[in-house]
Order: structure tokens, then C-alpha cells, then sequence
């Protein structure tokens, strides 16, 4: 596991739900052929209002048109991130658009649970609040030891909450190395 | 020890004796549910982790229901579809419900329930957090993702952190225009949408047990809404009056103890409640229907898992029978079995099916159709700036569509009222004539 992750961020608000982080009507293509997969890094975040895609100004696209990728990699997100449905299109078209760690207030069930099992990013909690203080745009360093986010732009710090129970999870990469590593499946 | 219906049925899954909230336990499974939407990634997931010939841990308990996206012309769609065919073949799975068959059902959660694998003290996983509906049946359900649905067809296992129950109670008797969906309504704007995160919402009173089990399966199909990981009805009566002849399957009924732990309780009066709209675009921004009364509708949708039952449409055809609709109305029969009933109950020597196209609605396919969007061609998606009232479960941005498109959550009752008038109606303008 990396030590530090370092990005660009993105910065979306409260309660984004699953029908904004990927659109029912592209729930469709592949998730296992790598051509067809690159789609839900091109319609990643696409059902977001335009008002509040890329917070605080919004009207920031998180894909530019013709690509499938982000130039950003942190998404900052406020309460309750990926509420809705269970569809784990969700953590893996923002995988696949280039997001390596997702910081919330506080995150739905599913989305969460998707997200560590599947090994797409970790999950973090943030203690406070932090939509207001960092920018879409602004560069963040994550530091995994210290349990902190700084962000470089402004210089200010934020503490994470520990990642608990699921670090075994997170370390082991996803859930069926867990249970290997743990003997509950043969290796 | 004391615990709840839920603890206990983890507690028996799991080997031991009592579990409390904050344990994390591996359960054994007994049904595993999928549909066309997840099947295709979580059998990609179990082939990549266990083998291309790999099989699956008891064919017996793996149901697949295609639901999604089945009227439609999108080749990815109809591709996803045949995956799960082939699948099925491979596997030899006795489960499989198909698109174009005698055998096609429709939306998993109220198949699921119809089919008979809905049992009593079970555990259900499914690739859908509408899963939850099942809770409905006494027992422990919830939406999982590919990667743990993939985990649960090679192993039968799942591990599960137990759940710290919230319960609503409700005394008195409800009165005769309110619905299961009124009261979820209610509950969802009082706590929020992560009001209930990672907890287990419990339902019981007597006015709750006084409910049929499709208005059950109504109040447990939003526990998702407000964060839930699972929602429960203790079984009853009822409950075992609606598994005859659809299963005789054995199954065990739990109580929750009198002094189990809970982490919230409340208590409503039953005879209080009224008609309640989620307006958009969060199902717990809840408004009392007589306060939306302006608003000016393009659309009513009665259909879905949430509100597309035959409980739905006997409520829908009371207010419609005899009536034109002022606005497009679209019918989505939840399944095959509620679609047929349209037909077979009548009222007055009418058909519903009939009251609904002599109202002028028009009447879809069974499917989850335009609850979700889906693709362009969608029954009855909102494609536009539509104003729509709805019996479904959610109002996100772009939920049913568009994203300019506005949702507006009601009970049949609400959703068929404002169908005749074209804007928020309160039924009881309808009901007390």
C-alpha cells in the first residue's frame, strides 16, 4: 500500500448519489473488456448538475469531452458520498477515470463497502468539514502514516479518521485477497 | 442474551450464540440474487477469482432475474442478457427467470417474493440495494456489489458487520387514503437520507401488522433511502398466509426480545398521518401533499418495486375508474403475475387494465422501465424538463432520466389524483366522494 497519495482535487458536495457518479443508461457496458470498459471513465460524474460539478464555482467537467480520464485523481466529497444504488459501476468508473482516493464527511453503506472490497481506492472520512476549505483545482498530499490531508495550494491540514476494521481489507488489496491471506479461500 | 429479529438471524448464520452491533462475522448465504444489470460484472468477477470453470457454491440458491433493461433496442443491454443466458447453461442453474419466455417475471424484488425465495429467518443478498424489500418477510436482506456477490458464488459466504437497529412503531389504525408509501415518506423526511446509515430500520405496531404483505414490502423497500443497510417485519400470520403455495421450503420466525438494545425508537400515532410527497430532488425533502397543491405536473408514473404492486393498482384504479386522466399516465406492472392480475381483478365488472386505458394511461411492459432512466428508449423516461409524480423510490438529479427532469415521490393514491387533475392532489378530494 502507498504510503502518500498525491493529486489534483475535486470537489463535489453533499448526498451524491450513484445516479450522478455514473447514469443508469450507461450502466450497460462491459466491465471486464478493456476497450468497452474505458466508457465509464468517459461518462464518470457525468450525472452531476453542472451547478455543483467542481465546487465551489461549479461547471468544471471532471472528464474533458473525447477523453477518459481525469486530470484530477482526489475527489473531496461532503455527507453521505454514493448514496442510492448498489451498482459497483460506481467506484469503478471512478477508477478507471484515474481517482485514487475519495475523502468524504461521511459515506453510504454500499459505496463504501464496494469501494474497500473491490480494492478500487480507499475510502476516507474526514473529522470536519472540508468542502469549504479546498477548491477543485487546489493540490492535495494524503499521508496514509499520519492519517492527514494537506492541501498544498492553501497550506491547510485536515485529519483523517482511521481506517479501522477494513485496513486488513484495504492491505490485503481487496476482498478475495483478504480471504486468501487469511485462509478462508485457497491461495 | 436479548436481541433483535436481525442480530438473531445473523447470530444463527454466523455459528454463534449472540451477536451485537460492531461484531464483524462471516454468514453463511441462502440466496444469492442477480439481474442483468451486476450479473454480467459479478460472474466476470467469479470467473477472473475462481476459475473459467469454475461452479458455483449450490446452484440451488443462486436466482437470476433480468429486470433492467429488457424493452429495448440497446445492443449492450441485449448482449448483457445473453451473458447471463450463457452463464445459466454453463452453471445448469434452476433459478433463471428469461427475457422472451413464459417464465419471465420482471423486478427481482417483487419476483423474489412471488416465486417463493423469500423464507423467514433467510438471508438474501442481491446485486440491488432495493434488496432490502425482502426484509418484509422476517428475514435479513440487503444490496451487495459485484465483487461481494462474485465473493458469495464461490464461497456461499459473506462477512457482515452487525447493524445497530433503529425501530418505528406504529399504534392506532392508519386511515383509509394513507399507504405504506405515505408513512416511509414520512419516516425518510424525519430522519433523512443517511438517517439510518449502516443500520438496520425495524417496523412493528399493531397498525403495521395490519398490513398486507405487498404495503410490508412497500415500508421495507426504502430503508435504502435513508442509508439503511436492512429493514424488517417480524413474520406473522400473514406473512405465512402469503408463502403458502408459493414455497414449503422450511423456515424459522424470529422475535425480537421485549429488552433487545436499540440504538433509536419511536413511536407514531397511526391515526395522525397524512398524504406526503418527497419533493425534488431527495426522497427525504418531505412536504405534507396539501402544502404542493400548486405545483403543475406533466406526467404521473405508477409502477416500479416501490409502488407497482396489484396493492398499487387497486388503489390507482379507485380513483381513476370512471375518470380521464389530465396528464400522460404511465402503468408499469412490477411483474408478469401483478400485469396478469390487472386483468383478472375487477371492480364493478371492470377490469383494472381496462379502468386504466378507458382513463386514457397507457400500459408498459414489466420492468424497472423509466424508475431508473435507463436507456433513451424507456418506457415512460423522462426525456426532457417533465414535471413527474411518481410511486417509485428516488428523485436524484437525472434519477428517471433527464437531468432536467423534476420527481416528485408519492403514494399510487397521490400519483393517481394528480394524474386527474395535473397538478399535487391530496386523494381524500377523490376518496370521500
Amino acid at each position: 500500500m502507498k504510503k502518500t497519495i498525491e493529486g489534483k482535487a475535486y470537489v463535489l458536495g453533499n448526498d451524491v448519489d450513484t445516479d450522478q457518479i455514473i447514469p443508469a443508461e450507461h450502466l450497460v457496458y462491459s466491465l471486464t473488456d478493456p476497450e468497452e470498459k474505458k466508457n465509464y471513465g468517459k461518462f464518470a460524474l457525468s450525472g452531476v448538475p453542472q451547478e455543483a460539478a467542481g465546487l465551489p464555482d461549479g461547471n468544471h467537467a471532471f472528464v474533458d469531452e473525447g477523453k477518459f480520464e481525469s486530470e484530477y485523481t482526489i475527489l473531496i466529497g461532503g455527507k453521505n458520498f454514493g448514496c442510492g444504488s448498489s451498482r459497483e459501476h460506481a467506484p469503478a468508473c471512478l477508477k478507471i477515470a484515474g481517482i485514487q482516493a475519495v475523502v468524504a464527511e461521511s459515506f453510504a453503506r454500499i459505496f463504501y463497502r464496494n469501494s474497500v472490497d473491490g480494492g478500487f481506492f480507499i475510502p476516507f472520512e474526514s473529522k470536519v468539514r472540508m468542502t469549504d476549505d479546498i477548491k477543485t483545482g487546489d493540490t492535495l498530499l494524503i499521508d496514509l502514516g499520519a492519517e492527514t490531508l494537506t492541501n498544498k495550494t492553501s497550506g491547510k491540514s485536515f485529519s483523517l479518521k482511521s481506517l479501522g476494521e477494513v485496513i486488513d481489507i484495504i492491505e490485503a488489496g481487496n476482498i478475495f485477497e483478504y480471504a486468501r491471506k487469511t485462509g478462508l479461500i485457497a491461495k | 442474551m436479548a436481541m433483535t429479529v436481525t442480530e438473531k438471524i445473523l447470530a444463527a448464520h454466523a455459528g454463534k450464540e449472540s451477536v451485537v452491533p460492531g461484531d464483524n462475522i462471516w454468514v453463511d448465504v441462502d440466496v444469492l440474487m442477480t439481474h442483468d444489470v451486476c450479473g454480467p460484472g459479478t460472474i466476470g468477477i467469479f470467473k477472473e477469482q475462481f476459475g473459467q470453470n469454475a461452479k458455483v457454491w449450490d446452484r440451488e440458491k443462486v436466482v437470476i432475474i433480468p429486470d433492467h433493461y429488457v424493452f429495448t433496442k440497446d445492443k449492450h443491454a441485449n448482449r448483457n442478457i445473453d451473458i447471463l443466458r450463457e452463464f445459466v447453461k454453463e452453471q445448469d442453474l434452476p433459478y433463471y427467470y428469461d427475457v422472451g419466455t413464459d417464465n419471465y417475471k420482471g423486478v427481482c424484488h417483487i419476483a423474489l417474493a412471488q416465486e417463493g425465495h423469500n423464507r423467514p429467518g433467510e438471508i438474501l443478498f442481491g446485486t440491488d440495494s432495493h434488496t432490502c424489500t425482502s426484509g418484509a418477510f422476517g428475514m435479513f436482506s440487503t444490496g451487495i456489489g459485484n465483487t461481494d456477490a462474485a465473493f458469495i458464488l464461490g464461497t456461499g459466504k459473506l462477512w457482515v458487520k452487525v447493524p445497530e437497529t433503529m425501530r418505528f412503531e406504529f399504534t392506532g389504525t392508519f386511515p383509509p387514503y394513507i399507504m405504506a408509501k405515505d408513512i416511509l415518506l414520512q419516516v425518510i423526511g424525519d430522519i433523512g437520507v443517511d438517517g439510518a446509515t449502516y443500520r438496520t430500520m425495524e417496523w412493528a405496531g399493531d397498525a403495521v401488522y395490519r398490513f398486507s404483505m405487498e404495503e410490508r414490502m412497500t415500508l421495507c423497500n426504502m430503508a435504502i433511502e435513508a442509508g439503511g443497510k436492512n429493514a424488517v417485519i417480524e413474520a406473522d400470520e400473514v406473512t405465512l398466509e402469503y408463502l403458502k403455495g408459493r414455497t414449503d421450503k422450511p423456515h424459522t420466525i424470529h422475535h425480537s426480545d421485549p429488552d433487545a438494545n436499540y440504538y433509536y425508537k419511536k413511536t407514531y400515532n397511526a391515526d395522525e398521518m397524512v398524504p406526503i410527497v418527497a419533493k425534488p430532488h431527495s426522497p427525504d425533502n418531505k412536504a405534507a401533499v396539501t402544502e404542493c397543491t400548486d405545483v403543475k405536473l406533466d406526467r404521473s408514473y405508477i409502477g416500479s418495486c416501490t409502488g407497482g404492486k396489484l396493492t398499487d393498482f387497486i388503489a390507482a384504479a379507485k380513483l381513476l375508474k370512471g375518470k380521464k386522466v389530465a396528464i400522460d399516465t404511465f402503468i408499469v406492472p412490477a411483474t408478469r403475475e401483478v400485469e396478469q392480475d390487472l386483468y383478472k381483478t375487477k371492480m364493478d365488472g371492470e377490469s383494472l387494465a381496462d379502468i386504466f386505458k378507458n382513463a386514457g394511461a397507457l400500459l408498459g411492459e414489466p420492468s424497472c422501465a423509466a424508475c431508473l432512466g435507463g436507456p433513451k428508449d424507456t418506457f415512460g423516461r423522462a426525456n426532457s424538463t417533465e414535471v413527474v409524480i411518481s410511486t417509485t423510490n428516488r428523485n436524484f438529479p437525472g434519477r428517471m432520466g433527464s437531468k432536467q427532469s423534476q420527481v416528485y415521490l408519492s403514494s399510487p393514491y397521490t400519483a393517481a389524483a394528480s394524474a386527474l387533475t395535473g397538478h399535487i392532489t391530496d386523494p381524500r378530494e377523490f376518496l370521500n366522494n
